[in-house]
């Protein structure tokens, strides 16, 4: 018998930091596969979204890190855990328009300090945790 | 409107997409900051942006964007074209700035995704 708290499905993937060569990759699956499980378009699109701010950021700031994608009957779990610089004050980092992004990343049309709080916007559920020097683990939940 | 007329009215090249012009688009968000576009655009809307890397198809694709207008004469760059054609998503180029870009198409009827920025949350 499938619980509403049953993983009915669960992937994982790897993400190379310091590149934008494939920032969009793991998003473009997450959102395939999500796609295929027949939800709704609004749930896979803010699924999609917040999967893909999350690997911006990690492409943008991180060693490396992994997207962790869970489904459960009542809702779409999405972690990104990095590897990396970690951020040295949360609440800073949530508050709109503030960005340590670099020059490259500007230049890409990212870093405008809108990630985490857009990540916020768009889950049902957003939690985020990070230790300077280690990186940064977040958790966002979509209900179905 | 369709994408053809969009083309039309701004005298766009089509880099890809030349079996898509007859899709109908009624609203768009202009911004060359993808970062933006992800907060506020809404799915189905045009994009107008003067960035020219695979990041505006990337983002367009997250959003379910109904095609890409590069403004000010700039040339996708190929690996954008390349990932355009794989998601299946429209870009053209048009050599009116942001400003005109706008205005030509807002007198012929094509309107802001959102009007303003609202405190509340919308999915759309």
């Amino acid at each position: 018998m499938i619980s509403h708290e049953t993983v009915v499905y669960e992937n994982s993937f790897s993400l190379e930091g310091r590149t934008f060569k494939n920032a969009g990759y793991v998003s473009r699956q997450v959102k395939t596969l999500l796609q295929r499980m027949k939800l709704s378009k609004e749930v896979v699109r803010r699924a999609a979204i917040v999967t893909y701010e999350a690997e911006i950021n990690i492409c943008s700031y991180a060693q490396r890190g992994k997207i962790i994608l869970q489904v459960t009957p009542k809702q779409i779990i999405i972690e990104a855990i990095d590897e990396g610089q970690g951020i040295a004050d949360i609440k800073l980092a949530m508050k709109e328009g503030y960005s340590t992004a670099t020059e490259k990343i500007r230049h890409m049309g990212f870093g405008a300090g809108m990630g985490l709080s857009n990540i916020k916007n768009f889950s049902d559920f957003f939690h985020i945790t990070s230790e300077v020097g280690k990186g940064t683990h977040l958790k966002m939940i979509i209900r179905i | 409107m369709t994408l053809r007329e969009v083309q039309e009215i701004l005298e766009a090249e089509v880099f890809f997409g030349h079996d898509q012009l007859g899709m109908e688009v009624k609203t768009a968000f202009g911004a060359d900051l993808m970062s933006d576009v992800l907060a506020f655009a809404k799915a189905g809307s045009l994009l107008l942006t003067g960035l020219t890397n695979p990041q505006i198809v990337r983002t367009s694709d997250v959003l379910d964007i109904a095609a890409i207008i590069i403004v000010r004469g700039k040339r996708p760059l190929p690996e954008t074209i390349r990932l355009a054609e794989e998601l299946n998503i429209p870009i053209l180029g048009t050599k009116y700035i942001l400003f005109e870009t706008v205005g030509r198409l807002y007198t012929k009827g094509i309107v802001g995704c959102i009007e303003k920025v609202s405190d509340k949350r919308d999915f759309s």
